[in-house]
């Protein structure tokens, strides 16, 4: 998945430079925070491991075929997601130095697409959750598969947006990206097979060596469950009002089939029963269009995009007190 | 010769070229590596049916490698790698971008000039990248990052880790070895003994870099990795290769120097 320099357009090269820059920045930043000498060694030497088991073959049984371990979302496991990532920039800088995979120029996305995505990701969203109750031999697999998938799927998506955004291919987004995403969903498992057969290893021999498996548990929440929800609400009420300003004229991908399929995107249907749902729908829909009734005004879209972003907040708050209502009744 | 072997081969063969007491080795380092990366930007840069305009971006390649006396072959096998993506990324665009285009005489699809001009851009950022690492150290890399200001974790990291690969490549290769030894006919390691063999030689590596924390403590650190190598001070004609080649980089982006050469020359004879 390493990107050649002949790939990406230097407008895409420095935007990826600046994203991998500023979350190296942050990574550094919590690193000399731990302040824990010993990290650098150790970062050196398994970014050398990374570096040297990526050359080990492992038979895929029954394929005739081998694959790698997956660096990212190892040494994030063993490291942490900070200094995982650091040592991930190192290994990817030297492969990309003396054996030219992957270009300088496109060391940004690089770093972004096997860096990143595997150690933020593939560490604080599913590692760290799922070793919360404590690591087991399953949950290892389940988070070291998730991680590989999920991580290698952002990245090949990452790849088809910046090779889409340099100009670079004629391929048509939709061959590129169907093409790209399940080769990477077959490598993801692999390697995720791999990896997790290495941590659970570890996690045998010596468990104390693995990443947020037993700190987790001492810590408390950072965000209680009120803290979220007031959280997602603001977060809602910024994209739905701010962002919907900004929201295209044009027809979206179903929309647009529709036309090419129908000659128009609205489709009229005849008959009692549609016109019943339609007078309803009529009837309640204060926002028809996105916008105040009789209106066609920008104010009148950013305020459907917060009622919107609103409504769902509300929606999600009801089904989790829902859900929990049932589980308690279910416990009791 | 095995992959483990050929990449151990490969790093000990860079680090001889790279250490060599050649004029263009003895170049301040922050000035290669700005010129690489500059070079690459303007090399990509250019637009995807410019093919003429491109092909003068050679010249730095030519010049670079005579001056540095390296070898075009090493640098060739280097594409290996990027020339199977970067021709699965072009391979489309004959098919898809079909208007036709004069050069000169010649009549070509669109789509073959801008596959062409890829795989060009792609053959002259790893030539460059070659020219750079070829008669520039890590170690010396490494202090022109610092020079850029880049965090000394990172820097102290990418050189620990550029020490210890040729040692684990080393340990991954006798494990390897003696593993097809034991279970010869077969391909690769078994996936029964994925996690043990692997796992066995992390417990090393974690359990070898508590030794190097020990005994680099001993030895006076106390979390800062102060060496980086011997000063280099920026002398004139560093200065000078730096604005020659930026002055002409711009002048190859500007102008289609070929076609005003050609111009030249064929109104000379006219």
């Amino acid at each position: 998945m390493h990107m050649a320099d002949a790939l990406v357009a230097p407008a895409v090269a420095g935007t990826m430079y600046v994203c991998s820059a500023a979350a190296a920045a942050y990574s550094v930043k919590k690193v000399r925070e731990e302040n824990d000498p010993k990290k650098i060694p150790v970062m050196g030497v398994m970014g050398a491991f990374v570096f040297a088991t990526q050359m080990i073959n492992f038979t895929i049984p029954g394929t005739g075929s081998s694959g790698h371990l997956c660096g990212g979302m190892l040494l994030s496991a063993l490291l942490g997601p900070y200094a995982g990532f650091l040592t991930m920039i190192g290994v990817l800088l030297i492969q990309c130095l003396l054996f030219a995979d992957g270009g300088l120029l496109a060391f940004g996305c690089n770093v972004w697409n096997m860096a990143f995505y595997g150690c933020f990701i593939g560490a604080l969203l599913i590692w760290r959750p799922l070793m919360r109750r404590g690591a087991t031999k399953g949950r290892i697999i389940l988070a070291s598969i998730l991680g590989c998938v999920l991580t290698l799927q952002l990245g090949a998506f990452s790849v088809t947006l910046e090779t889409m955004a340099s100009g670079i291919t004629e391929l048509p987004f939709a061959i590129f990206v169907s093409t790209m995403q399940p080769i990477h969903l077959a490598i993801g498992f692999v390697e995720g097979l791999i990896t997790a057969a290495v941590l659970v290893f570890v996690h045998e021999a010596r468990p104390e060596l693995l990443y947020g498996v037993d700190d987790v548990q001492k810590m408390p929440s950072k965000f209680s469950f009120k803290k979220t929800i007031a959280i997602l609400a603001v977060v809602a009420a910024l994209i739905g009002g701010c962002l919907s300003l900004f929201a295209s004229s044009y027809p979206d991908g179903l929309e647009w089939s529709m036309e090419r399929i129908a000659g128009t995107t609205e489709l009229e249907a005849e008959g009692g029963i549609y016109e019943a749902a339609s007078n309803v729908q009529e009837a309640t829909s204060l926002l028809p269009d996105y916008a105040f009734k009789d209106s066609e005004s920008a104010f009148g879209t950013t305020f459907s995009g917060i009622v919107g972003g609103l409504v769902v907040v509300v929606l999600c708050i009801g089904s989790c007190y829902i859900f929990k209502f049932f589980r308690k009744k279910k416990t009791a | 010769m095995s992959k483990i072997n050929n990449a151990i081969y490969e790093i000990h063969h860079i680090d001889q070229i790279a250490s060599r007491d050649q004029w263009m080795n003895q170049i301040h380092p922050l000035v290669k590596l700005c010129l690489t990366i500059i070079y690459i930007a303007v090399t990509v840069s250019f637009s995807k049916y410019d093919i003429v305009g491109l092909s003068a971006m050679a010249v730095y390649l030519f010049i670079a490698f005579h001056l540095a006396e390296l070898s075009f072959r090493d640098a060739l096998r280097r594409l290996r790698v990027v020339l199977p993506i970067v021709c699965v990324v072009g391979i489309a665009n004959p098919f898809f971008d079909r208007v036709p285009v004069a050069i000169g005489v010649f009549h070509v699809n669109a789509g073959v000039l801008s596959m062409l001009t890829l795989m060009m851009k792609g053959v002259f950022a790893v030539l460059a990248s070659y020219i750079l690492i070829a008669t520039t150290t890590i170690e010396k890399i490494c202090y022109a990052l610092r020079l850029l200001h880049i965090p000394t974790i990172l820097v102290t990291q990418i050189l620990l880790t550029y020490r210890y690969i040729t040692l684990l490549l080393g340990e991954v290769n006798r494990i390897t070895q003696a593993y097809a030894l034991r279970a010869p006919n077969q391909k690769g390691i078994h996936f029964k003994v994925w996690g043990s063999l692997t796992g066995q030689l992390l417990l090393r590596s974690i359990d070898r870099a508590n030794d190097v924390y020990d005994s680099m403590t001993l030895r006076g650190y106390h979390g800062e990795f102060r060496y980086v190598g011997e000063k280099y001070r920026l002398r004139s004609q560093d200065a000078l290769y730096f604005i020659v080649w930026i002055a002409l980089f711009a002048l190859f982006r500007k102008i289609p120097i070929l076609i005003v050469i050609g111009n030249l020359v064929g109104g000379l004879f006219a």
